[in-house]
């Protein structure tokens, strides 16, 4: 029997503001545990929420971006549920009226077909704080750092047909978030988590099939190998005779297994209502449309601005515009070099492979644009072949200095100057009086390709710092005399 | 010096005639002699009392002064104190001492009062007789084998007992306007979000509420003058004028609406307060005040909407309370779920385990609907019924309690009579409105309460109403003094 694949995402981004969505704790990662709680994050008797003003406006930019209803009252639930590290023993997020209603995000598969996946709705929570198991013998620490931290859960229709529809709506997703500034969107440090709804029906039944939810998964790769994962255990199970239940699971990106974690029994009744300590959120039209007016480029518009403006095929142009950071550099490149088929190949070729070697983000690089941009400036300009180039770059990478410091410090500047070229041209010349007389005595398709050998020689005695292109104007000068 | 009113007493500290020292070693003096017997406070902080007496008396030499700096007072221990234990009446916070004031403390600590420590409550506020207190109960000083109400019952015994001039007090369902009915004394629950709950240990938050304990309107309108103002640490606070409210105090009431619920004098009241609330009304008229009889016809819909709503509210308050961070911890947990079981089935009482279960039944799937939800479009129905009440009348009267204080034990053990005791008071908490109770009699050498309810945020017109009653009569100067003399004895 054929299957249909049947995804919906859930996915919680967490918002890039100074500080929590309910106190004015820093949200900044990587602190000492425990060290960016104050009073209320640790849910002291007595102390209240207040709504960061910041959280709501970059949620509502999110459902601008996403041609979505912006709801002009929304109010703050809580759900229960008693776990510690959820210190009040109740969730602040939005069950029935949240901020953002329905919306539509357009995904570009990578064979140029597009896809509008429906999102239900988006809504404003909190983080909850980190379990710490490793470090305490029979015991587990709490670091209510992260508790607090304002997120948006996008919720999606069940849309996707396939894991790289799913892969490509988040991708999406995380270049609207990252493009709008409101997450930075580092996927390792948790900035964007997904939870999948899988399920599985006959193609061409109209009725879903059961699903399942795996939850808090947060890379692009385990998501796909997630969905993977689940899509054959349900077909196996079904195939088999047997029936998919309800239940939520988790999956292990590490060993690449997944288990189920409750089922629908055993789910909790958290027991929603609005939040009496927080009033509801009324907003205006002239409040929506200050922020829609001053809305950042988003990444379908950039992708179109690319192609027209650095005349960028369009699959160049939507690599490159797919999230602010990436966009932010090549620009910045261009700006410098000017060149933008240069520009481009050096971010999409040599950096980005790079950086992927060695899992780093753009932002992680050690590279700055500006750097880069030199460095392809002193392609343009011939101080050095694109050859040396790469050779810089890597001296660049490893900290011993911008494009000039290094090509100065080890010599790698082409040699231009024409009577030392023409010293090594006749040197070589007269080294090898045999390839001269067969050059002579060559027809023109013949000489052609004798001249590689001679332009190899000369480039082998200047260690690859020859001008290639006076080189070559010299040799043949001097081959016809 | 005890006899005294807030504004004597100010009047006294700023001619001289005594230091706040003196005053705070009087009182704390009265307390330590008087206090084994009422029992209404949990905390004494005498050490500290007198170092703040000390600075006021510094403040009042220097000129830097306010109308209360160097009056000592009480918390309720609801209000979290910063380096003083506040249980809020609960085993689960015996050994919490909270690192930040609430805004209310911090708010009388800036203007220089002095605080003689934290008095005695039900547990978590959950209560209207102060015997669900872990700390004991309170008696009341006028009879020493009754109650003195509450949940705010330390507060209101100490001020009746002449312990403390003046106290804070909650008021979730009644818990400030019925110990003070009880106690003989003036309190005022003021409009939802005129004064701050942060560092309000929460009971139910869409109706929990601070407001001032006191022998007089007048020091009433001087406790609210500090307590009053929007808090951006409580985004539930409202962004309205304070205006002094003693200057309104001796306005005429010629003219005065004054609109009698029909609903507040049914089954269940006894006639002997009726009696006392119809000679107040008396009182009224012949200040040149117009009465008429309104109906609240929602009014008998108030107790158990409201026993949906504080409970469903307290549930989620109270999670909190784990045995994770702070407060109470079972010994030796076996694993998480061990850890909270005992946890909370150690650390709290009866009473608040009862309503724990209540709230969180009436939010369970599939009853959300028929309790919670309906319990809120009640509420609205509540709310228009005084809505559409104020729009004939500037103030309504009433029954703060149908009796006078009951007997230790009377109503221990029966959940829903205890409950009853407030249904005159919980349909203002419902709707957000003020509401007060001042001294309108004494039956049997028990003190029967008048309530007044007002406007939002007309709590000025209150104090002027209650004030100009008090000119008119004696009623609030009556003290239990025999029953103390016994005491002192």
């Amino acid at each position: 029997m054929e299957w249909e694949t049947v995804i919906g995402l859930e996915v919680h981004v967490q918002l890039a503001t100074k500080s929590k969505i309910f106190s004015g704790s820093s949200t900044a990662f990587g602190a000492e545990p425990n060290t960016q709680a104050n009073a209320v994050d640790l849910a002291m008797p007595g102390t209240l929420p207040v709504p960061n003003e910041q959280a709501l406006r970059y949620a509502i930019m999110f459902g601008l971006a996403i041609d979505a209803e912006i709801n002009q009252r929304s109010i703050f639930d809580r759900k229960n549920y008693f776990y510690p590290d959820s210190p009040k023993g109740y969730q602040t997020t939005q069950m029935d009226e949240p901020i953002v209603g329905p919306g539509i995000v357009e995904v570009q598969m990578p064979n140029g077909d597009s896809k509008s996946i429906r999102i239900h709705h988006a809504h404003l929570e909190e983080d909850a704080g980190k379990s710490l198991h490793e470090d305490f013998h029979g015991s587990t620490g709490i670091d209510l750092n992260r508790a607090g931290t304002p997120l948006i859960e996008i919720v999606s229709e069940p849309d996707m047909r396939t894991s790289e529809e799913a892969v490509e709506f988040a991708k999406k997703l995380h270049a609207i978030v990252t493009s709008l500034g409101i997450s930075d969107g580092h996927m390792s440090q948790g900035s964007m988590r997904f939870d999948v709804n899988v399920s599985v029906r006959p193609k061409g039944q109209g009725e879903y099939g059961t699903r399942t939810e795996t939850k808090n998964l947060n890379s692009f790769k385990f998501m796909e190998e997630a969905i993977a994962l689940e899509v054959e255990r349900q077909i196996d199970v079904l195939e088999d005779g047997g029936s998919i239940y309800q239940e939520t699971r988790l999956y292990n990106g590490e060993t690449k297994v997944a288990r189920s974690m409750r089922s629908k029994e055993e789910a909790n009744d958290y027991r929603y209502f609005p939040c009496p300590d927080l009033l509801p959120i009324i907003i205006d039209s002239p409040y929506i449309e200050a922020i829609r007016s001053s809305l950042p480029e988003l990444p379908d518009t950039r992708r179109s601005r690319f192609v027209d403006k650095y005349r960028l095929s369009s699959y160049d142009a939507s690599i490159l515009s797919s999230d602010k950071s990436t966009a932010e550099y090549f620009e910045t490149v261009f700006n410098v070099c000017k060149d933008a088929k240069l520009a481009a190949n050096w971010v999409m070729g040599e950096l980005t492979a790079k950086l992927n070697s060695e899992s780093l983000s753009i932002h992680e690089s050690p590279i700055s644009a500006d750097n880069l941009g030199k460095l392809i400036e002193r392609i343009i300009d011939h101080t050095i072949s694109g050859k040396i180039a790469k050779q810089v770059f890597e001296s660049i990478w490893n900290g011993e200095g911008n494009a000039d410091v290094v090509i100065e410090a080890k010599g790698l500047k082409q040699v231009s100057d024409s009577s030392e070229l023409e010293s090594m041209v006749e040197d070589v010349m007269s080294k090898n009086p045999d390839q001269v007389a067969n050059y002579h005595n060559a027809d023109d398709v013949k000489r052609k390709k004798m001249i590689g050998f001679f332009v190899g020689q000369i480039m082998k005695v200047s260690k690859g710092q020859a001008n290639p292109g006076m080189v070559n104007k010299i040799l043949m000068q001097k081959l016809k005399d | 010096m005890h006899n005294k009113t807030l504004a004597e007493l100010s009047k006294g500290l700023a001619s001289g005639d005594f230091s706040s020292s003196e005053l705070t070693k009087h009182y704390i003096g009265r307390i330590k002699q008087l206090d084994p017997t009422f029992n209404s406070f949990i905390s004494v902080t005498e050490e500290q009392a007198l170092a703040q007496a000390t600075a006021a008396d510094s403040r009042i030499a220097s000129g830097n002064t306010t109308p209360l700096t160097g009056i000592p007072i009480a918390h309720k221990d609801i209000f979290c104190t910063a380096g003083v234990k506040t249980s809020c009446g609960s085993k689960m916070l015996d050994n919490f001492i909270p690192p930040y004031d609430a805004t209310v403390v911090e708010k009388f600590n800036q203007s220089g009062v002095v605080s003689l420590g934290k008095t005695n409550m039900d547990e978590f506020a959950m209560g209207s007789s102060n015997e669900s207190s872990f700390y004991g109960i309170v008696k009341n000083p006028w009879s020493l084998n009754c109650v003195p109400g509450g949940s705010s019952g330390g507060s209101a015994a100490a001020v009746a007992a002449q312990l403390a001039p003046a106290s804070t007090g909650t008021d979730t369902g009644g818990s400030i306007r019925q110990p003070a009915a009880l106690c003989g004394i003036t309190g005022l629950k003021p409009t939802y979000g005129r004064v701050s709950r942060y560092g309000m240990i929460a009971f139910a938050s869409s109706l929990d509420q601070a407001g001032p304990m006191t022998r007089t309107a007048e020091d009433a309108a001087m406790m609210l003058n500090i307590m009053a103002g929007v808090d951006e640490k409580d985004s539930t606070s409202m962004d309205q004028p304070t205006p002094d409210y003693t200057e309104q105090l001796n306005n005429d009431l010629t003219g005065l609406r004054i609109g009698i619920p029909k609903e507040y004098f049914g089954e269940g009241l006894t006639p002997a307060i009726e009696q006392a609330v119809q000679s107040a009304i008396k009182e009224y008229q012949s200040l040149g005040a117009i009465v008429k009889e309104i109906s609240l016809p929602n009014t008998a819909l108030a107790v158990p909407c409201y026993y949906i709503i504080a409970p469903s509210e307290a549930s989620a308050n109270l999670s909190r309370f784990d045995g994770v961070r702070y407060g109470y911890r079972c010994e030796d947990p076996e694993d998480l779920l061990d850890l909270y079981t005992r946890t909370r089935e150690e650390g709290f009482g009866d009473e608040v385990k009862r309503r724990i279960l209540i709230g969180t039944y009436a939010l369970s799937a599939g009853f959300y609907d028929a309790y919670y939800k309906k319990a809120q479009q009640i509420r609205r129905l509540i709310k228009n019924d005084f809505v559409a009440a104020f729009e004939d009348v500037d103030v309504i009267m009433g029954p703060t309690v149908p009796n006078t204080a009951f007997e230790i034990g009377e109503k221990s053990n029966d959940p829903v009579s205890m409950y009853l005791e407030d249904i005159y008071t919980i349909p203002t908490n419902l709707a957000g409105l003020p509401g007060m109770s001042i001294p309108a009699g004494i039956i049997e050498g028990k003190p029967a309460g008048l309530q007044l309810i007002g406007n939002y945020f007309d709590e000025g017109r209150l104090l002027n109403v209650a004030h100009k009653f008090q000119q008119a009569t004696d009623w609030h100067l009556q003290t239990p003094a025999s029953q103390i003399k016994r005491v002192e004895r």
